[in-house]
């Protein structure tokens, strides 16, 4: 057993009310810079749609994450070593930025500057890369609230066989919810076992996934081998940038931005312990639906005596082994067993995982005529409203309907128990029961999803002082820094002139 | 020897200045500017052109390339010990030569087209794009037009008895400029503005070239790094931990 500790997240999706509020700190914090105004490392997405960028979870098409060869071998599904060198000229499976969207800003100067006459002047968009008068055609979040989803988000990928033609074909009627997204920080990252010059890491001490700026020479297997299309080219260095899980933030004890600024507070941060020696073996499970049991297989008890012993022997501290007891993360995926990973069938074990929402399934009982306080009647539907089982279940369980429906039925039990609880009455644990929880676990569960403090859903340790020397030596700077740092004698071969001074003139929308 | 002034300028100065700017140049360039050392991909900008410019361009170059040191480096006695006649070696020469020298020029030409007709990547141009490309191109259209003029229409020129005879000399420490003095002006301009090309590439993008991925066949796939100096535990075969700096 070789113990590692890693960072991780677990979002609540009921409670994600879609306001953007963490992709836009996220933003303003880490790629408000030149060459990244196509990039989110965090974007909020309407489901069912078509997502950020399109159709990235057709991995048909992008080529994304890991699959088994015929002899159940585990390797990446955009080729082997080989054939990944002979398309480093060009690679056939890289997304444009029309898969993205063209980045634009607006001439604001016009506003001020243009001169006086009849018509109200207007700052018309300008396109960041050309400098041109461009028509906003695409975005991020361009079906925000299921907004063209008639014409669109029938090309979600995820909508696949009967259930999913229904889906399309009454879109208004049917469900949606937003789906927050950020790196994974995977425990088998694809992107870093696809980079050809080694740049790209796993940290040993708390799982974060970086990519070296000094060792990538922007080769782009990355962002290929990505199946959540979440590292990113800075087309101004030519090099791969990706969400750092705000790792300053996290060594200093804090919560990334995103969580930090969650307007329904639906984030949770905590450690995981895990096994590091049975990774692949549980990447390789050869049936997709038993990858979420072989990932939770990996999750190691932290109040368990044989598990404390082995993770001070990988020298790790006693803070940081009392902070994986307090884990909100480790309550949530393991205890409870309320969270789910997303897409698990890419096999890369990702480590951002989601409380599947309720509400598509209360919104369903609603529309039907049930009461959708009443647990018999959620009960009823979550066994026979196939549509948001189906869907939930190609998202988080690679399609297995059963375990989906298991996390919901408990989330209903929970609901209904507290609610008669909070009205003065005594609760009915019979369907608490059902569902295998007890009185006590029911308000443990409920205290964390409901009114969980600031202190509880964020328990992150700093890291150690006596490793901050070796610290600041190390990642001194902005993992993602690009020309404008402190550093003045910097040399700047690899930008163009153009790009030197640009931030301020593209913001003034005259490049 | 008696070769004049100019001769000693262009064939000896020259050359050897260009070789110690490229030297020096590399080894500033890699301790200053590791994060500006990168291939500079715009693939994301633009991908139709590239998808058939880039691959034709780095497959005919490295034919190119390898033709170079066979010609250049390898003296012709070699060749004919080897039992393989003048003849012989040059119909092979010029046919190879030309399938890789028409795949290169067509690759470069794509590659130069997306970048001035293409906005998005003309404006993303470094100050070093605008020497590299005229320069590259400059080297490679009049190579290709020596051996076009000379070996494929003309009368046939045995470069190996004369430019190869220089080349060799700047490595050997025994510079006969008056080797190359005679040759035709294509391939005199061509090693000449090969030299300035040698001069500029440290400063350029070209230094992608070092940094080609070969240890990525047998490297593990998993990447762990630790922050500090402390020895891991973490240990397998499967993985690794360098003990180089992360950043």
């Amino acid at each position: 057993m070789r113990v590692l500790a890693q960072i991780a997240m677990v979002m609540n999706l009921d409670k994600c009310i879609g306001c953007h509020t963490c992709s836009v700190t996220c933003k303003q914090t880490w790629t408000n810079r030149t060459g990244v105004e196509y990039a989110w490392f965090n974007n909020v997405e309407t489901k069912p749609g078509i997502g950020y960028p399109r159709r990235y979870e057709d991995q048909e098409r992008w080529k994304g994450g890991w699959m088994l060869d015929r002899k159940g071998r585990l390797v990446l599904r955009s080729g082997g070593r080989g054939k990944r060198l002979l398309s480093l000229f060009s690679n056939p499976d890289l997304p444009s930025l029309e898969d993205y969207y063209e980045p634009v800003t607006y001439d604001y100067d016009n506003l001020v500057g243009a001169p006086a006459g009849p018509d109200m002047p207007v700052a018309r968009p300008r396109s960041v890369l050309t400098g041109r008068p461009a028509s906003i055609t695409w975005g991020a979040n361009w079906e925000d609230g299921l907004g063209g989803a008639p014409e669109h988000a029938g090309g979600d990928p995820n909508l696949r066989g009967e259930w999913a033609e229904k889906v399309r074909f009454a879109f208004e009627q049917t469900f949606m919810f937003h789906l927050p997204r950020l790196c994974e920080h995977c425990l088998n990252p694809a992107c870093v076992s696809a980079c050809p010059s080694g740049a790209m890491y796993k940290r040993a001490e708390d799982g974060i996934v970086l990519v070296d700026q000094d060792r990538c020479r922007g080769w782009r297997m990355c962002v290929t081998a990505c199946p959540y299309k979440k590292v990113y080219i800075n087309h101004a260095t030519g090099k791969a940038e990706k969400c750092t899980f705000c790792f300053p933030r996290i060594e200093a004890g804090q919560p990334t931005v995103c969580s930090e600024t969650c307007v329904g507070r639906l984030r949770y941060l905590g450690l995981l312990l895990y096994d590091a020696d049975k990774v692949g073996e549980a990447a390789a499970a050869p049936d997709e639906r038993d990858l979420l049991d072989a990932q939770r297989g990996l999750f190691l008890d932290p109040d368990d005596p044989e598990v404390i012993a082995a993770a001070r022997e990988s020298g790790i501290p006693e803070d940081w082994l009392e902070a994986a007891r307090r884990s909100p993360v480790y309550a949530l995926v393991s205890t409870y067993k309320v969270a789910l990973p997303l897409h698990p069938e890419y096999r890369t074990l990702p480590m951002v995982w989601y409380v599947p929402p309720l509400s598509p399934v209360l919104d369903a009982v609603t529309s039907a005529g049930g009461d959708q306080d009443d647990p018999d009647h959620v009960f009823a539907a979550v066994t026979r409203l196939r549509i948001p089982l189906e869907y939930l279940a190609e998202l988080f369980t690679a399609g297995d309907t059963d375990v989906v429906a298991g996390v919901l039925m408990k989330l209903t039990a929970l609901r209904s128990y507290m609610r008669e609880r909070i009205l003065g009455g005594t609760g009915d644990e019979t369907a608490l029961e059902a569902v295998g929880l007890t009185a006590r676990q029911a308000e443990d569960l409920h205290r964390l999803l409901a009114v969980a403090k600031y202190r509880d859903r964020y328990v992150v340790p700093a890291a150690h002082k006596e490793d901050a020397a070796a610290l600041t030596a190390l990642e001194n700077r902005c993992p993602v820094e690009s020309h404008g740092g402190p550093a003045g004698r910097k040399v700047m071969l690899g930008i163009p002139a153009l790009r030197r001074s640009a931030p301020e003139a593209l913001a003034g929308g005259r490049p | 020897m008696n070769a004049s002034g100019t001769d000693l300028l262009l064939w000896v100065a020259l050359p050897y200045i260009c070789l110690a700017v490229f030297a020096a140049g590399h080894v500033w360039r890699y301790r200053q500017d590791q994060f500006g050392w990168t291939s500079r991909t715009s693939q994301l900008l633009e991908h139709r052109w590239l998808r058939w410019g880039s691959p034709l361009f780095h497959l005919g170059a490295f034919m190119v390339i390898a033709g170079h040191v066979v010609g250049l480096a390898v003296p012709a006695s070699w060749t004919e010990a080897a039992g393989i006649g003048e003849h012989a070696y040059h119909t092979v020469a010029v046919w190879a030569g030309s399938a890789a020298g028409v795949a290169m020029v067509a690759g470069l030409g794509m590659l130069c087209a997306r970048r001035l007709l293409t906005r998005r990547i003309r404006l993303g141009t470094d100050r070093s794009d605008k020497v590299l490309f005229p320069l590259l191109s400059a080297t490679v259209l009049l190579g290709f037009l020596a051996t076009v003029a000379h070996n494929v229409f003309g009368g046939g020129y045995d470069y190996r008895q004369t430019v190869s005879v220089w080349f060799r000399g700047l490595f050997t420490l025994q510079p006969q400029p008056e080797a190359v003095s005679g040759a035709p002006l294509l391939f005199q301009l061509h090693a000449l503005s090969a030299c300035l090309l040698f001069a500029a590439w440290p400063f350029t993008r070209l230094v992608h070239v070092w940094s080609a991925p070969i240890g990525y066949l047998v490297r593990p796939y998993l990447v762990y790094r630790r922050r500090s100096s402390t020895p891991a535990p973490v240990s397998g075969e499967a993985h690794r931990l360098p003990s180089r700096r992360a950043v």
